[in-house]
């Protein structure tokens, strides 16, 4: 029952394992689904998904998996989800749409012509549609559909409370910004990083040792009282941002990441670099061309227990890299990678975190040269993409 | 025994379907969902429409899981072997018994909530995992199991700032409380203040979800900032015309101070005001 659902939610990578298939199939034999689709949907939901970013990845596979199930037994039609009064879409548009966006109608032939393109198109239209350009249906560049962005666009089916059409409730996808690859802000940052955490005792004891004290209490016969030191996060951390250029586009999520780092570690330092390290790093942005810190100094500095973490696109041209002179900023005597190497030679713990969308990476020659010199540690500066670069870090 | 909301609480279809098969197959609840969205009231509800007792445990960044279980008192014992008391002899005596033993002891199957389990440290979860799926535990001072006679209800609240363990939610029913549109949010209004004015209500609720909308906010107003904020308005009686006018001087609500929590959001709505203004001229 239900394998190949169960099947499908795996291979959408949402992650379900054995033990709550059988949770739902226990419920199911209780009668907690109710015979009802909409019923069985909740249920499978509240039992397979255990984080809101998966919540539209499985909308999805349920959609797509028991579209033709409902279809049958509920006897509605896939055409019904567009199938809306006019006047009840003049309504719509009237309460959504600005005066501004009014006169953009207008200007596209007069809310009539839109209509009856509209009507045309419902007419022609004969499934669900996702995507594309022309037909009615989600997140697509059509002036017709919901969750679209054309912006002089009709907005179909949104406002769902008035079209509570219950089988559709996974169609909606409300979850749809939750998913893990998208959004990313301070807060999710530092929860991600706090897996980076590690305790250890220093410092001042001010803090009552209870076991402590019982154990030598015992032992001597008396009240003798011990204290220890409290608990720290003792992680250090070396960071290197690459800093304008290509980078400008990711400023955002870098500030993101930078507050992020600066309030989550204690020992935490960091320096700028331009495109790739070579032998001089900075701190201050403004006086980059003055106050540069020897590379070198940089890595006899900090002991090799501190965890270098890179973040830059790494796109640049591959000369950059790989030869002396490829810099486009100054003449460095030695290549890139001989700098990265010393590097990484020195922190056994590193990672480089890209800006830039994983799916980019192949296309550009200087990621790929980066992503061999990392030995493959490159993580994209995804919420996902931190998890597994502190999972490599605490190794 | 179903729940079905209450006069107090407007539960949603997913929400009911997610409590009733946690109740039925006696296994946690995990609940998330944006602050002030009603994780904590729903476990008061639960207990409320289902006749049973409520036992809170509030989790805090120092909580440990054996806390829930018992603490043996050690410091007492000390205390009373050097002044001689007989009661230093029975260790059962300095067993002080945690919310979960609490819970497991009462006949009446109870809703056990824990509250904000996010807040613990991150080994937290997976120090309840056995309590939790077998809803027993073992005492090692007095070597005695510890077990439910009958499995309460258990409610989790979780604000997401921390990871949960896979194994720890393989056990649980999830529920993400969404934050409700508008017409459930208008029951909502309705069960906390039956006779406010329906004008009222709806040019709040516009505002409301216009404020929502509004790009770059630090805190988004949630349901129990709205119902402060009506509760506000209706105090200071204001009509629902003062709402409603659209004139520049006007863009910060009244009352904001309910619904915008710290000075920069204000700011933003100040800013916004002001370029509204000038439009205008």
């Amino acid at each position: 029952m239900f394998s190949g659902f169960f099947y499908k939610l795996k291979e959408a990578r949402v992650p379900v394992s054995l033990r709550e298939y059988l949770t739902l199939l226990e419920a199911v034999e209780k009668g907690l689904a109710n015979c009802a689709v909409e019923d069985f949907y909740y249920l499978a939901r509240a039992t397979l998904v255990k984080d809101e970013r998966h919540l539209d990845r499985f909308d999805q596979v349920f959609g797509a998996h028991f579209k033709g199930v409902i279809n049958l037994a509920d006897g509605i039609d896939e055409v019904a989800e567009a199938d809306i009064p006019e006047e009840w879409l003049r309504k719509l548009a009237e309460k959504f749409l600005t005066d501004k966006e009014k006169a953009e109608i207008e200007a596209l032939g007069g809310w009539e012509k839109l209509m009856e393109t509209l009507k045309q198109r419902l007419e022609e239209q004969k499934g669900r549609h996702q995507g594309g350009n022309k037909w009615i249906g989600t997140a697509g560049t059509s002036p017709f559909g919901a969750y679209g962005y054309n912006p002089e666009g009709v907005r179909i089916g949104q406002d769902k409370s008035r079209h509570r059409r219950a089988v559709k409730v996974w169609d909606k996808r409300e979850f749809k910004n939750l998913d893990d690859s998208v959004e990313i802000g301070t807060r999710n940052i530092k929860v991600a990083l706090r897996r980076l955490r590690k305790w250890a005792r220093t410092g001042a004891a001010d803090e009552l040792d209870l076991p402590g004290t019982i154990t030598s209490t015992a032992r001597q016969g008396w009240l003798d009282v011990q204290m220890r030191p409290e608990r720290h996060n003792a992680v250090k951390v070396l960071m290197l941002f690459d800093i304008g250029g290509s980078m400008d586009d990711h400023i955002k999520v870098c500030e993101e990441l930078f507050s992020a780092v600066k309030t989550e570690f204690k020992h935490l330092e960091y320096y700028y670099f331009h495109n790739c390290p070579y032998e001089g790093l900075w701190k201050d942005n403004a006086r980059r061309r003055t106050d540069q810190v020897s590379t070198w100094d940089v890595i006899r500095t900090y002991g090799a227990d501190y965890k270098l973490v890179i973040v830059g696109d790494a796109t640049m041209s591959p000369y950059e890299i790989t030869y002396p002179g490829g810099s486009v900023e100054h003449w460095n005597q030695e290549a890139g990678a001989v700098w990265m190497q010393r590097l990484l030679d020195h922190f056994e713990h590193a990672a480089w975190i890209n800006p830039q969308a994983e799916n980019w990476w192949q296309y550009h020659g200087s990621i790929q040269i980066m992503y061999k010199l990392m030995e493959g540690r490159m993580y994209p500066l995804t919420l996902e993409g931190l998890d597994r670069m502190t999972g490599e870090l605490n190794r | 025994m179903k729940f079905q909301g209450t006069e107090n609480y407007v539960a949603t279809e997913d929400l009911m379907v997610a409590v009733n098969a946690a109740i039925t197959l006696q296994r946690p609840l995990l609940v998330k969902g944006e602050p002030g969205t009603g994780k904590t009231v729903l476990a008061e509800e639960i207990a409320k429409s289902l006749g049973k007792k409520l036992i809170t445990w509030s989790i805090k960044s120092t909580t440990r899981a054996q806390q829930g279980l018992y603490e043996y008192d050690a410091v007492s014992r000390l205390r009373d072997s050097q002044l001689g008391d007989a009661r230093v002899h029975d260790i059962a005596n300095y067993i002080v018994k945690g919310k979960l033993w609490e819970a497991f002891e009462d006949e009446s199957a109870p809703v056990l909530l824990i509250d904000e389990i996010d807040k613990a440290d991150i080994e937290f979860p997976n120090d309840l995992l056995q309590e939790l799926d077998r809803m027993e535990f073992f005492v090692y001072e007095t070597q005695e199991t510890i077990k439910a006679a009958n499995r309460p209800i258990v409610i989790i609240t979780s604000n997401n700032e921390k990871e949960l363990p896979d194994a720890f939610l393989r056990r649980c029913f999830f529920h993400y409380i969404r934050f409700p549109d508008a017409e459930t949010m208008t029951e909502i209004v309705a069960v906390h203040f039956p006779d406010i004015q329906k004008r009222l209500v709806s040019e709040a609720l516009n505002l409301f979800y216009d404020m929502r909308d509004v790009g770059g906010l630090k805190k988004k107003p949630s349901t129990s900032e709205l119902l402060d904020w009506l509760k506000l308005l209706m105090a200071e009686d204001l009509p629902p015309e003062a709402l409603r006018a659209k004139d520049a001087k006007t863009a910060v609500p009244p009352l904001h101070g309910a619904l915008l929590k710290n000075e920069q959001d204000v700011h933003l709505f100040e800013r916004l005001a002001f370029m509204a203004r000038r439009e205008g001229r």
